[in-house]
């Protein structure tokens, strides 16, 4: 948690390998990012992360079921399209799938966003902000179902966010301010 | 296999949005044009080298103006050789009153010994090969012929005294040279008719030649033996050396055109610079996404890659049908001017279309996608962050290697290549400063008009460096079109207002000596005006102060035609109206029977020479020595009977010839010709209509010709205007609704668009009818030396039509935007 501008998202990126730090090391599921080369984290990043955006950056170009299937067709599966049908069935979408983003409400594309991040089924999820875009009864929905994906997978996830009550259900807390942690 | 398959699946969802569009149409403009253009040159070179070795209809061919020895033919008859007799003369061909000025050719036994004729029953029809030429008594015209007297197979011809049936059309004959026709059309007749015409007189203008063929070995000691003992004059033809002259001129045509159809290319990479820019703007995202969720940089890399290839196979196989066609529409714009039965073309124009597509692509698109490629994944959480800015020699080192390349393998030749790039440069550098302070000066004046024209203006001026382009880009093209159309009018005009009223339609050659004073009596009592009639002798020019010309070099190609072509040389006592003297004096009468000789300006500049010096020529075998004693500069279009070269009188009285003179009749007076022609057969009568209606028509077919070509650059600056639209449509749709949201009418909104591109337009064909203008002023002046006349027409049709093709192709390209309703898109994506 924070205030805007504390590095909340900064320090996402540098978790998530998006980014690389000035000094220091970041160790993700086991790997030590800064030991691997862009291509490196890129694939790691494949392998056993997942991501919801604020923003929800769903790829305009593709349907829904085709944002989902694009993770696993990185990875080189070959059931994508059953198992990104499967991730679209447990966010509630099974009758949307031959849509574009455009064509779907906000709380749609932030399901579709979290179908296509929890497809992989991913040893961790970072969200950043997954409900600022929407509104509260939206957004308590998707809250919900992040939570619900979590508990079904095992997933931990990293989330970051400046509401209270969204915060108040995660397992651990951290309060960052200008750079730094001040609570946690 | 992935990136393939990922990329095959986007690419069918980013057509839609626009730039691959783009892309794809202006690769297809590019190579529309090059192979357009490719398989054109291709096709008629194709023709020139097929017929190369039955140009001749023979395997040796002996050409003189002057009747054949017959040992020649006894020589070969006696080695086993087939030996034909073809004979050519121009004369006016009738039927009924309707006559036409025409090639006769007669042929003899045998003709022709190698290919076949083909002739069909009707005009313009299927040619069905003949092993012969026509048997006595009949005669088969082209269809040029029969269409321009009105006549069909069955009809009467008559040619000079002799009457002939026509029974077969004429559509080839293996003798008729590469890919152009001739102007005059032709008919054969058989040989044995040709004493019964009275064509051939003492001093006719005739082309003689003897045909040899048979087993190689023979044919060439027999072409040893005769290259020994040939005359002056005498011209041997063998395949290998049958058509150059058409193979050069075939090539620089091509070349030329190739050469126009790059600028269309050029344009294109612009085009595909824009698109591929706003490619990488609107992916800069979904790559940065693509590596969040775990690509590599070579992974998206790929994928745009592959999709870049797809797009490029696809324009070179739709830029090559395109082609195709156009040229197939071209051949039919230049019919009569080039033969009909022109071989398919073969593949190697699509080899240039791909590599022309893979080059531009290569050039103009791949720096901005490497650079797509090195977008950070960190821009998923910060948009702010783009791609590190570029190298300079990767942003601009592969486009110039592209132009370079493509350029080079059109020209092929290192002084034109430079030529070509520095006058390109030195063009587009101009246009641009022109383009530069229009933009300026528009941008200056628009307090003064309505709020839709300022909006619309302040959007030019606010994107200048685009604006710019698309007024250079464009203007262009509208410039190239309206030049062609200013030089050909300035031609024809100027021309024709050189040409006083009573100008003589007619030119006579060929009147026998002896036939003389009856034929002037005759055109005297038919009350034809006669302009003077001159002696007419054929010489040739052996050797200059002493030393033979054979051998001699001349950097003039003028002087290079006087020293090998027969001359036509005429004596005279008076200097005529149309003759100015420039050097020495004219002949007073002490000068009569001395060996000096005065030359025309052109021949003195052809050869280099000067007062004084000695020219030796050879007249029907006998030779005589003589020296300049005068230069005249020659009015050639006073259509009177002008020569390079005047004798005085006396120094070649006896020498055999013909005379020549020229009149005026009446238009439609053609009876009074019929009865000339049948009273003086031997006389070749010109038509100078007819001569100066087939040259417009030639220049017209040429000019069509290369002003399809530029059609191509035309299309092309269409082409860099929908990409530099495309390339603003976010920000369009953006200002439109922030517009209509502020209040504004939709109609004010498409206004002030319109206003925009009508603008754009309007500077456009302004740079473009100033620049045909200044070009077209320089080229009357210096190149074509004729006075320039002031067009507004073309200043109407530059202002006009670049107006209205700019604001409706703009127009057409925006409408989706500015009728977008405002909500949608200040909601966001």
């Amino acid at each position: 948690m924070g205030a805007s501008g504390a590095g909340k998202s900064t320090l996402l990126a540098l978790l998530a390998g998006l980014d690389t730090p000035t000094s220091g090391r970041v160790i993700l599921a086991g790997s030590d990012l800064t030991q691997l080369d862009e291509d490196g984290r890129a694939r790691l990043r494949a392998e056993r992360v997942g991501f919801v955006f604020q923003s929800f950056h769903l790829v305009p170009a593709l349907t829904a079921l085709e944002n989902v299937m694009l993770p696993l067709e990185l990875a080189g599966r070959r059931d994508a399209r059953p198992a990104a049908l499967e991730a679209l069935g447990r966010v509630g979408l099974q009758d949307r799938t031959g849509h574009y983003p455009r064509q779907l409400s906000g709380g749609e594309q932030q399901r579709v966003a979290l179908a296509r991040a929890c497809v992989t089924r991913p040893a961790v999820l970072f969200a950043d902000e997954p409900t600022g875009n929407l509104d509260t009864a939206t957004g308590d929905r998707i809250t919900q179902l992040l939570f619900d994906l979590n508990a079904q997978s095992q997933t931990t996830v990293v989330l970051v966010t400046h509401d209270r009550q969204l915060a108040s259900r995660c397992g651990r807390v951290l309060v960052m301010e200008s750079g730094r942690l001040v609570a946690g | 296999m992935r990136a393939l398959l990922l990329s095959m699946r986007m690419l069918g969802r980013e057509w839609k949005s626009g730039e691959l569009g783009v892309l794809l149409l202006a690769l297809t403009v590019a190579v529309s044009a090059l192979t357009g253009v490719g398989f054109l040159v291709n096709r008629i070179s194709q023709a020139v080298a097929l017929q190369a070795n039955e140009v001749l209809a023979a395997d040796l061919r002996l050409e003189s103006p002057r009747e054949l020895p017959e040992a020649y033919r006894a020589q070969a008859l006696g080695r086993g050789l087939s030996v034909a007799r073809s004979v050519s003369v121009l004369s006016v061909v009738f039927v009924g009153d309707e006559s036409q000025l025409s090639n006769v050719r007669a042929v003899g036994e045998g003709y022709p010994l190698r290919g076949s004729v083909g002739v069909s029953a009707e005009p313009f029809g299927v040619a069905t090969p003949v092993g012969a030429g026509p048997p006595q008594g009949e005669a088969w015209p082209d269809s040029k012929l029969l269409a321009a007297l009105g006549a069909r197979v069955g009809d009467q011809l008559s040619i000079g005294a002799a009457s002939f049936r026509v029974t077969r059309v004429l559509i080839t004959r293996p003798d008729q040279g590469g890919g152009f026709a001739e102007l005059a059309p032709s008919l054969l007749i058989n040989h044995a008719d040709l004493p019964a015409t009275q064509l051939l007189q003492p001093g006719s203008r005739a082309g003689y030649a003897l045909l040899f063929a048979g087993e190689r070995k023979t044919v060439d000691s027999f072409k040893l033996w005769l290259t020994d003992r040939k005359q002056r004059g005498e011209r041997l033809l063998d395949v290998t050396e049958a058509s150059p002259q058409i193979q050069n001129a075939t090539q620089r045509a091509g070349r030329f055109l190739s050469l126009a159809s790059l600028v269309a290319v050029l344009l294109c990479a612009i085009a595909v610079a824009m698109a591929a820019r706003r490619y990488v703007q609107r992916h800069l995202d979904s790559v940065a996404l693509m590596k969040t969720l775990g690509a590599t940089r070579n992974f998206t890399l790929s994928v745009s890659l592959l999709q870049l290839l797809v797009i490029a196979v696809a324009a070179a196989v739709l830029g090559s049908a395109f082609g195709f066609l156009a040229q197939e529409w071209l051949l039919r714009a230049l019919k009569g001017l080039l033969r009909a039965d022109l071989p398919p073309p073969d593949l190697v124009p699509v080899g240039l279309g791909f590599l022309t597509s893979i080059a531009l692509l290569g050039g103009f698109a791949l720096p901005p996608l490497l650079q797509l490629s090195r977008v950070p994944a960190i821009r998923v959480l910060r948009r702010d962050v783009g791609p590190p800015p570029p190298l300079v020699w990767l942003a601009f080192g592969p486009a110039v290697l592209a132009v370079v390349f493509l350029i080079y393998w059109v020209v092929r030749d290192v002084r034109l290549f430079f030529g070509f790039v520095a006058g390109l440069a030195g063009f587009l550098v101009v246009l641009t400063l022109a383009g530069f302070l229009l933009v300026r000066l528009a941008g200056s004046l628009r307090g003064s008009v309505g709020v839709s024209w300022r909006y619309g203006v302040a959007n030019l001026a606010r994107r200048r460096g685009e604006s710019v382009v698309q007024i250079v880009a464009f203007g262009l093209g509208i410039m190239v079109l309206l030049l062609l159309a200013v030089v050909r009018n300035d031609l024809l005009a100027d021309w024709r207002r050189s040409l006083p009223a009573d100008l003589p339609n007619y030119f006579f050659i060929n009147i026998p000596p002896a036939d003389r004073d009856a034929f002037l009596g005759f055109l005297a009592g038919k009350g034809a005006e006669t302009s003077r009639a001159l002696p007419m002798i054929r010489a040739r020019l052996t050797g200059i102060n002493g030393r033979p010309i054979e051998g001699m070099d001349f950097q003039d190609s003028r002087g290079e035609g006087y020293s090998r072509r027969d001359q036509n040389i005429t004596w005279q006592q008076d200097l005529g109206k149309d003759n100015t003297l420039v050097e020495g004096r004219w002949w007073s009468a002490g000068d009569t029977d001395k060996a000096v000789v005065s030359v025309s300006t052109e021949f003195r500049e052809g050869l280099g020479l000067k007062l004084g010096d000695t020219l030796a020529f050879d007249v029907a075998g006998e030779l005589f020595e003589a020296r300049v004693a005068s230069v005249r500069k020659v009015k050639w279009d006073s259509f009177q009977p002008n020569f390079f070269l005047v004798f005085p009188p006396g120094l070649l009285d006896d020498t055999a010839g013909s005379w020549m003179t020229s009149a005026y009749f009446k238009p439609g007076d053609s009876r009074a010709i019929a009865e000339l022609v049948r009273r003086f057969p031997s006389v070749s009568v010109f038509d100078l209509d007819d001569l100066l209606a087939q040259v417009r028509s030639v220049i017209d077919k040429a000019i069509l010709a290369v002003q399809s070509v530029f059609l191509f650059t035309l299309l092309a600056g269409l082409t860099v205007l929908l990409a530099a639209v495309q390339g603003t449509r976010d920000e369009r749709r953006y200002e439109s609704a922030m517009l209509r949201t502020l209040g504004a009418s939709r109609a004010t909104v498409a206004r002030g668009v319109l206003a925009e591109f009508t603008v754009l337009g309007l500077l456009s064909g302004f740079l473009a009818a100033l620049g045909a203008s200044a070009a077209g002023y320089l080229l009357a002046r210096n190149v074509l030396e004729v006075s320039y006349g002031f067009s507004v027409e073309v200043w109407v049709a530059g202002l006009l039509g670049g107006a209205v093709l700019v604001a409706g192709s703009g127009w057409l390209a925006t409408r989706s935007v500015v009728n977008q309703p405002p909500l949608i898109t200040l909601r966001g994506p």
